[in-house]
């Protein structure tokens, strides 16, 4: 039993919801009691959908428990199938049918449709949504294609035509793939390759058996496509890809990697640094101060992992920390926290992570809704990178996370912030000028800046926890205290820590602007 | 009962479970946190629910069954008690501790009572552990709230004093409003059930009239009445109308002079008939569908056709209670229809057909209805809105009647498409 006060995830029937209301003519059964309902909203609220998700919700109480709870179901089944006249029907449960055993899977496929039933098992007290969306497109996949045969096809050299790839992963509920899929599209049209199927998102179970059509699978979501491109791959030799082109870097790399799987020959362009404007805004003078800027990294695997990378390469910053709630992904964050002289942070408490934030005292969080939400109450700056999706994750306007445009978005949504906090800096410098306005803010609200200075309530009680377990705990001197104000906000909080530390090993009792001073150049040298 | 007709339906529903009600408990009680025995499902629903992540840490959370807690009862209660232990050490100011039923925790029947039991023994008084079911199995939405107000019931110390007893969640500034409404009417002694500090429970004995705020409490007033207390029969406080003959009904059991009671509600009544104009102009004649969720469906209609002219399609509802909505059901208009229970997909089809100009409705439905061109209200709204009382009947005509100005506004002529 595990306490959670919230997830990043939901259970894995979700992640199959996610699968389902991506397609198009295919219909979900879902064994579910009508509380289970609530699913509906995250398509209809934070996507906000004008369609209900194709699902069907068995809606079982307790008073059927004691009758037959499996013609419930199969009433329900032939009711969908009726009314709902789907190409394909996925049968699953949800962890409380899970527990009552009805099998509506088989109880589907022994009713004699003549359309494909896809059977879900997905264990709702072990696995989680990510894992439910990954399992379900593999099994709809491999339950369509399973009849193919393996025979050797034609070359797009030998059949003297474009190359022809899939984009498989990109759903609802995902990070921005909306507009992923259109800027990919857009750009393996400028390198002469077609895209063939896009699934699941906007595929029909008629789309998913045209897959074998595809010279090449790009797997552009590990956590939903992976598995099910190992087994295109050893069942219907498909390869695939496994770069995401996120940022300018992996982009390039992900070109390269799929014109060498495609047998074609990597063209010049791919290297300009004019693809993207994030280089040549990245070089330019003003984003000096961008350099060393402490980062702190977390999110589903694929989006930690770039964030780490164009932060590291090609913007210049420090990562601090770098971490993942997603456990399938820990064994690639793992190598790459470490490349960057770090342990990662594996973990589903966002506490965790929260304390691991003020821990490492950075100057920018990337991160989720829920770390934009403890990097709020901490007085830094963040941006959202990853899932959950929260309804301020699906802007009207077109914004990809990847390729060239991506890039150019990436770039502005995470100097924004830092920005702010820069003006927050700025405030606090003016603010003894006489045209100062009292009560100015910047746009990170009255909070900007004052959580690293320990001001509210939570850190100040740490701060007390800390004083009543550690003995001599140094003074601070009010001109120790007025130099320290002079130091930037999104700082300040490391800086008082490291004085105080070095103040202790000193042995000094006080500090004032000499110790300050002495702290800075004892943790320089 | 006038000329309603009931009608009843089943099939597959569209509807919260009992846990939501958490949302608006939590903040009634703030000294109080909600522990879900559940799983990961329940704790999306809460937090799908709840826009729960302004919080550094909520005051409920859910305990989320694991694989090897399914396999030993035993071992669940142990774990239970200890993820409660741990839960209380890192929450000192917590004054009672709702253990919440889920649909899981129903099916293996993990017996929360006697978990409760135990640390109530443990704890010996520092905390008290009460349980309640928010099962979807067994509960619809609302009637969370009638749960946790139940198991609240055996704690209330006994008194024979002469009072009013207020029952079901109010928002607060609503709340004060119309204590002081009872108190310049003469009722002096007016308390609240569930109360703002879970630990100040008012009393209760044969000397209670309790007047429901909310048609949503079966159980709790089945339990007030086997205390001793007397239920006031009367309309819910929503609309002038309603709320008037729930003050009178309550100034009647007190035996209050009517003159007296005139004297005070008529300033009101005709200050907030006056403010509901606008909006009974923009309502009036239009169409209504109501589909089933909140159970505050019955007074609304009754609110929205008596007093703003509304033309009701349909008024949906989970499960109906006849004694508790007798009087509401007796002023509808006649031959209206009322479908308990749901078929969702049959009952969209009716909204279809019968071309409404509003549908209330759960957050799930109202975004595939706009876009059809559908104007909707969201049916949650109405339990964390201030709606009840004469002076809120503009207010709550307002969250009709702005999304009928809003359609008008964007949309001159023609109907909306979407995705």
């Amino acid at each position: 039993m595990e306490l959670t006060l919230w997830t990043y995830e939901g259970p894995p029937h979700i992640g199959a919801m996610r699968i389902a209301t991506s397609m198009k003519k295919l219909h979900y059964v879902l064994h579910a009691p009508q509380g289970d309902t609530y699913a509906d909203l995250l398509f209809t609220m934070i996507e906000r959908r004008g369609s209900r998700p194709p699902v069907t919700y068995t809606t079982f109480q307790a008073r059927d428990l004691g009758g037959d709870t499996a013609e419930l179901v199969k009433g329900h089944i032939k009711e969908a199938v009726d009314r709902f006249n789907p190409e394909a029907l996925l049968v699953g449960e949800s962890c409380t049918a899970e527990l009552i055993q009805d099998q509506p899977g088989s109880l589907a496929k022994g009713m004699g449709f003549d359309i494909p039933i896809v059977s879900l098992e997905l264990p709702a007290y072990s696995k989680k949504e990510n894992w439910g969306g990954s399992e379900t497109f593999y099994q709809i996949v491999r339950s369509l294609l399973k009849d193919q045969s393996k025979e050797s096809k034609q070359t797009w050299q030998e059949e003297k035509r474009r190359p022809r790839v899939n984009l498989l992963g990109p759903t609802l509920l995902g990070f921005r793939c909306r507009d992923d899929v259109l800027e990919i599209q857009k750009l393996l049209g400028q390198y002469g390759i077609d895209v063939n199927v896009v699934a699941p998102l906007g595929a029909s179970p008629a789309d998913i058996l045209r897959i074998p059509n595809a010279d090449v699978n790009v797997c552009l979501y590990p956590e939903i496509a992976e598995s099910t491109c190992i087994w295109l791959e050893r069942n219907l030799n498909i390869p695939f890809t496994t770069t995401v082109p996120l940022g300018v870097g992996a982009t390039q790399d992900f070109l390269k990697e799929l014109h060498k799987v495609l047998e074609m020959e990597i063209p010049q362009s791919v290297n300009e640094s004019n693809n993207s404007k994030l280089t040549w805004y990245s070089n330019s003078v003003d984003s000096n101060y961008l350099t060393g800027k402490r980062v702190f990294i977390f999110g589903d695997g694929t989006h930690a992992l770039a964030a780490a990378r164009i932060a590291n390469e090609e913007l210049g910053f420090k990562v601090v920390g770098l971490g993942t709630y997603s456990r399938e992904m820990a064994r690639k964050v793992r190598p790459a926290a470490k490349a960057l002289g770090l342990e990662a942070l594996i973990t589903n408490d966002y506490l965790e992570v929260e304390d691991a934030i003020k821990e490492t005292s950075p100057e920018l969080v990337l991160g989720t809704q829920m770390e934009r939400h403890s990097a709020k109450r901490l007085g830094i700056p963040c941006a959202v990178i990853s899932t959950p999706m929260h309804v301020q994750d699906v802007p009207a306007r077109y914004s990809p996370q990847m390729g060239w445009e991506g890039a150019n978005v990436i770039f502005d949504d995470w100097v924004h912030p830092l920005m702010m906090g820069l003006e927050e800096h700025l405030i606090g410098m003016f603010k003894h000028d006489f045209e100062f306005v009292d009560g100015h803010q910047s746009h990170l609200g009255h909070l900007g800046g004052k959580g690293t200075q320990n001001t509210n309530k939570e850190a100040a009680k740490t701060n007390l926890q800390d004083s009543v377990i550690t003995d001599g705990v140094p003074i601070w001197t009010h001109e120790g205290e007025k130099e320290l104000s002079k130091i930037p906000f999104f700082v300040r909080g490391k800086v008082r820590r490291n004085t105080e530390n070095y103040a202790r090993q000193a042995g000094c009792r006080e500090i004032n602007e000499e110790t300050l001073y002495d702290a800075k150049a004892h943790y320089k040298a | 009962m006038s000329g309603a007709t009931l009608l009843k339906e089943s099939g597959p529903k569209e509807v919260f479970c009992g846990l939501t009600s958490i949302v608006w408990l939590h903040r009634r009680m703030p000294d109080a946190f909600f522990l879900v025995v559940g799983s990961r499902t329940c704790a999306h629903l809460i937090q799908s629910a709840a826009g729960v992540m302004i919080f550094a840490e909520p005051r409920f959370g859910t305990a989320i069954l694991e694989e090897r807690d399914l396999a030993g009862l035993a071992d669940a209660h142990d774990e239970l008690n200890r993820v409660v232990k741990n839960l209380l050490a890192r929450r000192p100011e917590i004054k009672t501790l709702f253990l919440v039923g889920s649909c899981p925790s129903e099916v293996i029947k993990i017996d929360l009572s006697r978990v409760a039991e135990n640390l109530n023994i443990e704890l010996k008084g520092q905390v008290t552990v009460l349980n309640y079911s928010g099962s979807g199995i067994e509960t619809t939405f609302t009637q969370g709230e009638d749960g946790a107000l139940k198991a609240l019931i055996p704690l209330m110390p006994k008194s024979d004093q002469k009072k009013l007893l207020l029952v079901g969640t109010l928002a607060n500034a609503v709340e004060d409003r119309l204590v002081s409404i009872f108190n310049r009417l003469g009722i002096d002694n007016v308390e609240s059930f569930p109360p703002r500090q879970s630990t100040e429970l008012p009393s209760i004995g044969p000397e209670t009239k309790v007047l429901l705020t909310q048609p949503y409490l079966t159980d709790t007033a089945r339990e007030l009445k086997n205390k001793g207390a007397e239920i006031i029969e009367a309309p819910f406080p929503l609309g002038v109308t309603g709320s008037t003959l729930w003050i009178q009904a309550a100034a009647n059991s007190f035996g209050i002079d009517k003159s007296i009671v005139d004297s005070i509600l008529n300033p009101l009544i005709s200050r907030a008939k006056k403010a509901l104009e606008p909006h009974v102009e923009k309502l009036s004649g239009k169409k209504l569908f109501l589909l089933p969720e909140s159970q505050l469906e019955i007074p609304l209609a009754r609110f929205l056709s008596n007093e703003c002219g509304m033309e009701i399609v349909e008024i949906g509802t989970p499960y109906l209670n006849r004694d508790l909505m007798k009087a509401e059901i007796d002023l509808l208009p006649p031959n209206c229809r009322i479908v308990e229970g749901q078929h969702v997909e049959k009952q969209l089809d009716r909204v279809r057909d019968s071309s409404p100009d509003l549908v209330v409705c759960g957050m799930g439905l109202a975004n595939p209805l706009e876009a059809e061109g559908i104007s909707t209200k969201w049916s949650i709204e109405m339990v964390f809105s201030p709606i009840h009382g004469i002076d809120q009947a503009s207010d709550l005509a307002e969250l009709f009647s702005r999304p009928l100005r809003r359609h008008e506004i964007l949309n001159p002529t023609k109907t909306l498409t979407s995705n």
